[in-house]
């Protein structure tokens, strides 16, 4: 069946946009909001909420019609997790009301999101997190603490997990809800990490209030929920569709292309496997987009992020070692809060400190390749001592 | 468009034809007797493989008896051919096809000549390859050892004499035809009038040959290099999908492997040592299918580009996957009675043949501007 949109007619639309909003007179923020009316926001999501119910792939197509135009963006790298965890949770199990109130601003970047998720005895085994929310009426009662939370600082949302039940086994006594920031209770510290700065905070939650009105999914059904958010994570962070060279690998070219000082016959051929493996993990991020055109993000997102952390630690590393002298300055350690997060920029040894993160956060590699082991291999799981008891005996 | 690196329903339907012949007429255990018999070629297999299912003719237009098809659709049978480690000469035939298709439009007078080799690969009756040495990477200007009189060569269809060897050619024992670079020109030689000598090879399911031309009749065909280096492009590309083949299969093998067999009272699959080695080698796979994927879709100059980067990962992963698959089977891995040494012997073969991957690196590394000095 042909899409009901062809790609012309896209083009169309947004070329008809620009005509009715011109990006170099309007205001940035009426553009963003009149875009997300118009459903040229995020293309595969419905009409109504930014989208136009579309192919994930079309995304490009607008990307480049507005970036031509140019017109303002939304700040992708400020609002990274809205985008990329709270908007397909929020789509996938919010109310009407709830994907209504939160997706437009979310999108245009008026309103940041982070997510609080791990906790100081819940890393990787995320579901045994302890932040107790208890019933009050129409409310819920929030205490606990969470930790690594990036953008803390900025952010004006969260999407948080909590225990509801202790009684049951961890995976069945969770909900999971959206926090208010600024709410009574919310204390938002600085954790400073191995970069100089802080780019993630811990969080501490006490007697919290939050509307019932602000769960997504039942109560008990957290760890459904939370799949979701940790599915799409790892397909945002792995990478969708993006031209050659980008990333970490372009600036590593580009080093070599520059300064033939730096060049070696022993480093060529690593820097050459590199640039192949980019390029492997770049292509396999297209076709993983390109099947997912219609779908849900699956555990294959897992390998996308798996790869791109690696990429770019050995990246990162071979361009210090390019550098030479170069490489042994950094450009400063001053305790900064960023408002982005930023993989790229800044100098080699920073790219180098930052890459360490990316084999962490959203999942430790080591978690990733049990899931592709376990979920796409059908290997046997790992040994679960802690399955079948309820949370309050789990050993701590 | 992305949907390039995805199969189409037509790839797939190819695919489950290819696969139920192999299924019924290549198991493992006859591919495994036939190395040690005289005849390493499965002859009836490649009939019902190129003609049956029409994959010799696949390339060829329509017009000349061929399915007109593109590399897209080959690559699925190469995949298919390297999960089953088939003995045929699928890639050779594909590629001496590709040559001569290049031949017909080179239009320097043999046309016809080519065509008419065209029309007997698509019917069956002919099965060509080019008398190369199988490490020749695309970027080769090779000149061979095979010297023609009288020389410089007049106006093609040209009879000539042929003297000289060529080492290491993939898949002449069953050919019916030779296709033979000399110093620039492409010779057209029946294989009956050269002597062929099968070498003991490595890879036991591809054997090589020595090939042997004294004062041999040959016809010219080309006059040009270009035709023989986009030939064993689209070689190479077609290898890439066929290794990766190779290694999907030895993954499935394993991960059943690993499941079953079990020590310390778990299933060896459940330690983490091998899962994650396992799930490391799914991903290189997934990566390979997209960079293969690619290598048989770009056009223009990206096609040298795409098809450098499928070798130099498709050779590294299929080896990868041989390897492990010869580990993790513990010491049945290690024995001729299982398939896993047919695996190693090809992925080895395989990833030197058509140029090894630093070869590979190497020229991509001009073609993207990133000089090594
Ligand atoms: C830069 C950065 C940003 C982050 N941002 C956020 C955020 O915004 N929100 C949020 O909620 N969290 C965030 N995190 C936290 C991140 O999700 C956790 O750090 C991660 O899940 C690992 O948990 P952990 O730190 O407790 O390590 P642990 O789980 O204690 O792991 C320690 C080591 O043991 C390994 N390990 C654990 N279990 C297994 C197993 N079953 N098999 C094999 N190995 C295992 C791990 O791979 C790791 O190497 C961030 C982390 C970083 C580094």
């Amino acid at each position: 069946m042909p899409p009901l949109i062809t790609q012309h007619d896209l083009e169309n639309r947004i070329h008809d946009f620009l005509a009715a909003h011109d990006p170099g007179s309007t205001d940035r923020l009426d553009f963003l909001r009149a875009r997300f009316d118009a459903g040229l926001a995020w293309l595969h999501y419905p009409p109504g909420l930014g989208g136009l119910g579309l192919p994930r792939d079309r995304q490009p197509i607008a990307e480049k019609a507005f970036a031509a135009a140019g017109a303002p963006d939304n700040g992708p790298r400020r609002i990274g997790i809205g985008l990329g965890m709270a908007a397909p949770t929020i789509l996938a199990f919010g109310s009407d009301e709830q994907k209504q109130r939160w997706l437009r601003p979310l999108w245009c970047g008026e309103e940041v999101w982070c997510q609080l998720f791990s906790e100081p005895g819940a890393g990787s085994d995320l579901a045994a997190l302890a932040t107790r929310a208890v019933r009050d009426g129409d409310d819920w009662v929030v205490n606990g603490q969470k930790v690594w939370t990036s953008m803390a600082h900025e952010a004006r949302w969260a999407i948080l997990v909590t225990r509801t039940d202790p009684d049951v086994p961890k995976h069945q006594g969770m909900t999971y809800f959206v926090l208010d920031m600024t709410a009574p209770g919310v204390e938002v510290r600085p954790l400073r990490q191995i970069t100089g700065e802080a780019e993630f905070n811990e969080v501490f939650l006490t007697d919290v209030r939050i509307p019932d009105s602000q769960r997504l999914g039942a109560v008990g059904e957290g760890w459904k929920v939370a799949q979701t958010t940790l599915m799409n994570e790892r397909v945002a962070i792995g990478g969708g569709a993006s031209p050659r060279e980008s990333g970490m690998i372009g600036v590593l070219a580009k080093t070599w292309r520059e300064n033939e000082k730096v060049r070696d016959a022993a480093l060529h051929d690593r820097l050459m496997t590199l640039w192949v493996a980019a390029e492997a993990a770049r292509l396999t991020a297209q076709r993983l987009s390109a099947q997912l055109a219609a779908g849900q993000p699956g555990p294959e997102g897992s390998a996308a992020k798996y790869a791109f952390a690696t990429l770019n630690q050995q990246i990162s590393g071979l361009e210090l070692e390019l550098l030479g002298e170069e490489a042994l300055r950094y450009d400063d350690w001053t305790m900064r809060r960023p408002d982005t997060v930023d993989f790229v920029g800044r100098s080699p040894g920073y790219r180098y400190l930052r890459s360490k993160g990316n084999s962490i956060e959203g999942g430790t590699s080591e978690i990733l390749l049990n899931i592709i082991a376990e979920r796409v291999l059908g290997l046997p799981g790992e040994i679960r001592a802690d399955k079948d008891v309820a949370w309050k005996d789990l050993p701590r | 468009m992305s949907d390039e690196l995805l199969y189409s329903e037509t790839e797939e339907e190819l695919r489950t034809a290819v696969a139920d012949l192999l299924a019924d007429r290549a198991p493992w255990s006859a591919v495994l007797a036939r190395t040690e018999t005289a005849e390493p070629y499965d002859a009836q297999l490649w009939k019902a493989l190129g003609t049956g299912i029409g994959a010799a003719g696949l390339l060829i237009p329509e017009e000349l008896g061929g399915a007109g098809a593109t590399l897209r659709e080959a690559a699925v049978v190469a995949e298919e051919l390297g999960k089953a480690v088939a003995p045929v000469p699928f890639l050779g035939n594909l590629m001496a096809t590709e040559l001569l298709l290049a031949a017909r439009e080179s239009g320097n007078g043999t046309a016809a000549a080519a065509e008419d080799l065209l029309r007997g690969i698509a019917s069956g009756e002919v099965t060509a390859v080019i008398a190369i040495p199988f490490t020749r990477s695309p970027d080769t200007t090779y000149k061979g050892r095979v010297s023609v009189t009288p020389w410089p060569p007049r106006e093609a269809p040209h009879p000539a004499r042929l003297t000289g060897k060529v080492t290491s050619v993939a898949g002449a024992q069953t050919a019916d035809v030779l296709l033979v670079p000399s110093d620039g020109s492409i010779y057209v030689v029946q294989a009956a009038d050269a002597r062929i000598t099968p070498v003991t090879t490595l890879d036991m399911t591809r054997v090589l040959s020595d090939v042997e031309f004294d004062d041999t009749p040959g016809q010219l065909l080309a006059i040009r290099y270009e035709p023989l280096s986009q030939a064993l492009l689209s070689g190479a590309a077609i290898l890439a999908s066929e290794q990766l083949g190779l290694a999907e299969q030895c993954l499935t093998t394993t991960v059943e492997y690993v499941k079953t067999r079990h020590q310390f009272g778990r299933a060896v699959g459940s330690y983490q040592g091998l899962k994650h080695r396992l799930a490391q080698l799914w991903v290189q796979i997934a990566q390979a299918r997209a960079v293969a994927r690619h290598a048989v879709s770009a056009t223009g100059a990206e096609r040298e580009i795409a098809v450098a980067i499928a070798q130099a990962h498709c050779s590294a992963v299929a080896v990868q996957a041989a390897e492990e698959c010869v580990q993790m089977h513990g010491g049945i891995g290690f024995t001729w009675e299982h398939p896993a040494h047919l695996y190693l012997k090809r992925a080895k073969s395989s990833s030197i043949a058509l140029g090894s991957p630093t070869r590979h690196r190497r020229r991509l590394a001009e073609l993207v501007d990133l000089p090594a000095s």
